[in-house]
């Protein structure tokens, strides 16, 4: 009866449902786009390795004058490996320097930022080297000139040719290419993460950036829960080893990664429910369309009241009739307005350079939103038309 | 019809007041009738008199403003709304002058309307649809929509729709009044035959030679019943 109804002014249900597609489906690709920056910064911050600590240098504090944040130079590679050595639970720890300088191969030259590493950065970063192989211990104790670089790099300077057992210049010092490594791609932040040539952390600290301290070092924790608990024992040792007193202030800083994300987490819910609440005004709208298209039909279909209750129609009935046609407008609505966001996040996905999540959540949310938008502007047309008394309805011409 | 005739309806003292303004104008001033069971009772009178007014309290669709009503021994004058509107489904089948078909469904949808607030189930409906719309002759035309009936068509499959629910009385409010001369005939053939059936009905019409076929005549003047004749009277109406 509903669908008669609606079939026999296909244009106007339309127009009417119009409100609700276009609601739903804003709704719908509005917060597939939150979601999708969610899960952007999500899996950067995750890419750094789950369970972090990164333990960087403090400011300088010069006269009164702070530097900038990892400016100082106290935080040394022995810090590192005293960590190592003396904090629980954690399984790598990884310190590392880095610069930019000139890469040179033959006539090819690429700038580049180089980072001096232990072997353990491989497994914290979860890289993955295509050919060759990574640094070892044993470059790193010798101090030898070999470089793993990254795939734009490789492209760059050696074209489609393998750069394995090459050598580069970096600062005008000779490589040997040991390894090249599989393509991250872009981090989330819009960086390339295949533009780097990592070398033995010592290499980098004595022969090619003439440093005695490490720029960061960054320590895996073994277990999750006990993230506060390592966080706090790299503290109080570090500042063991940097003599720092009472209550003077670190020298150094420990950020947590898991904590970090947190933060990122609530900040990006917060930008999805707000891209999501402006959509869904849309949807309100809509719900007010329905209602006027369903006073507008009741009106027009007063006659129509009439007889059904000469014939018998009680309030109910009519109620009924009339509410479950605004609900399948709202259901139908829904369905297509589903239909079209989903279609507009990928659409988004794919030509707009964002990344978009299609959960179930929304989608379930935004339909039972229009189905209940539906029944709620629907109501008051509905018992208008309810209440008509039969004989002046059968009268209305 | 047995040996003890039983009343249908009952009316006493019933009045129907309107405000116009404020001015109070009683469109029924106090009738007194009763209605056997299988009697075929037309109203005349004229124009204004309140023919319509007694005809939607008859049917339930209205109350009185003073009175008592008694349908079947039951008092319906203050009942309501749904009560009425139940009453109204299961009792009363209407007759309307300008048909009251909905447009946008078949005749045989329309026939089975009131079953659909009898809470039929809907093969039933069909079947029960179906037999009516045979014995008004229309049951080639079962699909189709109003608009594509004849005057004379809508108004059989209007009165197909009145008598499926099987009700005891039967109301029609001028039900030739739009029709020529033949369908006119036609028309008052069904009631003839329905009323030998023994169902009561109540007709409204302003035609003499219409309301001859009735075993009453009742003729309405100003809001009051001023004759009530058997078969054969002519009333003059003007
Ligand atoms: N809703 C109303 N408000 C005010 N007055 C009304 C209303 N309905 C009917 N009346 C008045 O009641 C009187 C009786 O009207 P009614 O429709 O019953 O006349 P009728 O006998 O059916 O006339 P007709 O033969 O023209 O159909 C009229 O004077 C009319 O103006
Ligand atoms: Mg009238």
């Amino acid at each position: 009866m509903a669908f008669t109804a609606l079939l026999a002014n296909k244009m106007r249900s339309l127009l009417t449902m119009l409100g609700i597609i276009i609601g739903v489906g804003a709704v719908i690709a509005m917060v597939s786009v939150g979601m999708g920056v969610k899960s952007d910064v999500v899996s950067s911050i995750s890419s750094l390795g789950s369970n972090m600590l990164i333990v960087s240098p403090g400011s300088t504090d010069r006269g009164g004058i702070r530097g900038a944040a990892g400016s100082r130079t106290n935080l040394k590679y022995d810090d590192a490996l005293a960590i190592k050595e003396k904090a629980k639970n954690i399984d790598f720890v990884s310190p590392s320097v880095s610069r930019s300088y000139q890469i040179v191969y033959g006539n090819q030259n690429w700038n580049s930022s180089v980072m001096g590493v232990t072997p353990e950065y491989m497994s914290i970063r979860s890289l993955e080297v295509g050919t060759g192989s990574f640094i070892t211990e044993n470059d790193n104790n010798k101090r030898n000139r070999v470089a793993v670089i990254g795939s734009t790099v490789a492209t760059n300077l050696f074209g489609t040719s393998n750069p394995v057992g090459q050598n580069i210049r970096v600062n005008n010092q000779p490589f040997k290419v040991i390894g090249v490594l599989e393509s991250k791609g872009q981090s989330s932040m819009g960086q390339d993460q295949d533009d780097v040539v990592i070398v033995p952390l010592t290499t980098a600290m004595e022969r090619l950036m003439a440093m005695d301290y490490v720029s960061s070092v960054n320590i895996q924790v073994s277990d999750s829960n006990k993230m506060d608990q390592v966080q706090e024992d790299i503290e109080v040792l570090l500042r063991q080893r940097h003599k720092i007193i009472g209550g003077k202030a670190d020298d150094f800083n420990v950020r947590n990664m898991t904590s970090l994300m947190e933060t990122m987490n609530q900040t990006t819910t917060m930008l999805t429910i707000l891209l999501g609440s402006i959509a869904g005004i849309s949807l309100v709208v809509g719900g007010i369309g329905i209602m006027n298209i369903m006073m507008v039909s009741v009106t027009e279909r007063t006659r129509e009241i009439g007889i059904r209750k000469a014939l018998g129609a009680t309030f109910q009935n009519i109620m009924m009739q009339f509410l479950i046609e605004s609900v399948v407008i709202g259901v139908i609505g829904g369905i297509i307005g589903i239909g079209i966001g989903c279609g507009l996040s990928m659409l988004v996905g794919k030509f707009g350079n964002f990344t978009t999540v299609i959960t179930p959540l929304p989608v379930f949310v935004s339909f039972s939103f229009s189905v209940g938008i539906g029944l709620f502007f629907g109501i008051y047309p509905a018992r208008k038309a309810a209440k008509l008394d039969p004989i002046e309805a059968l009268r209305y011409e | 019809m047995g040996n003890i005739e039983k009343i249908t309806i009952s009316l006493r003292g019933i009045k129907k007041l309107y405000k116009v303004g404020d001015q109070e104008v009683a469109a029924l001033n106090g009738i007194d009738l009763d209605i056997k069971e299988g009697e075929f009772a037309a109203l005349m009178g004229p124009s204004g008199s309140g023919k319509s007014t007694l005809m939607n309290i008859l049917g339930c669709l209205d109350r009185p403003s003073v009175g008592s009503y008694r349908l079947d021994g039951q008092e319906v004058a203050h009942l309501s709304d749904d009560m009425l509107a139940k009453t109204r489904n299961q009792k009363i089948g209407f007759v309307f002058q300008n048909f009251n078909l909905l447009s946008r469904i078949s005749a045989l949808e329309n026939v089975a309307l009131p079953l659909v607030y009898a809470g039929v189930d809907s093969d039933e409906r069909e079947e029960r649809a179906m037999y009516f719309l045979e014995q008004v002759g229309l049951a080639d035309r079962a699909d189709h929509q109003p608009n594509e009936l004849s005057g004379g068509q809508r108004q059989r499959v209007a009165i197909a729709r009145a008598l499926v629910n099987d009700p005891q009385i039967i109301m029609a409010d001028e039900p030739t009044g739009n029709l020529d001369t033949k369908s006119t005939k036609e028309i008052m053939e069904i009631f003839q035959s329905m009323h030998e059936k023994g169902r009561t009905i109540i007709l409204v019409t302003h035609e003499p030679d219409i309301a001859v076929c009735a075993s009453r005549q009742l003729l309405v003047r100003d809001g009051v019943i001023t004759r009530d004749e058997g078969k054969g009277v002519v009333l003059d109406v003007v």
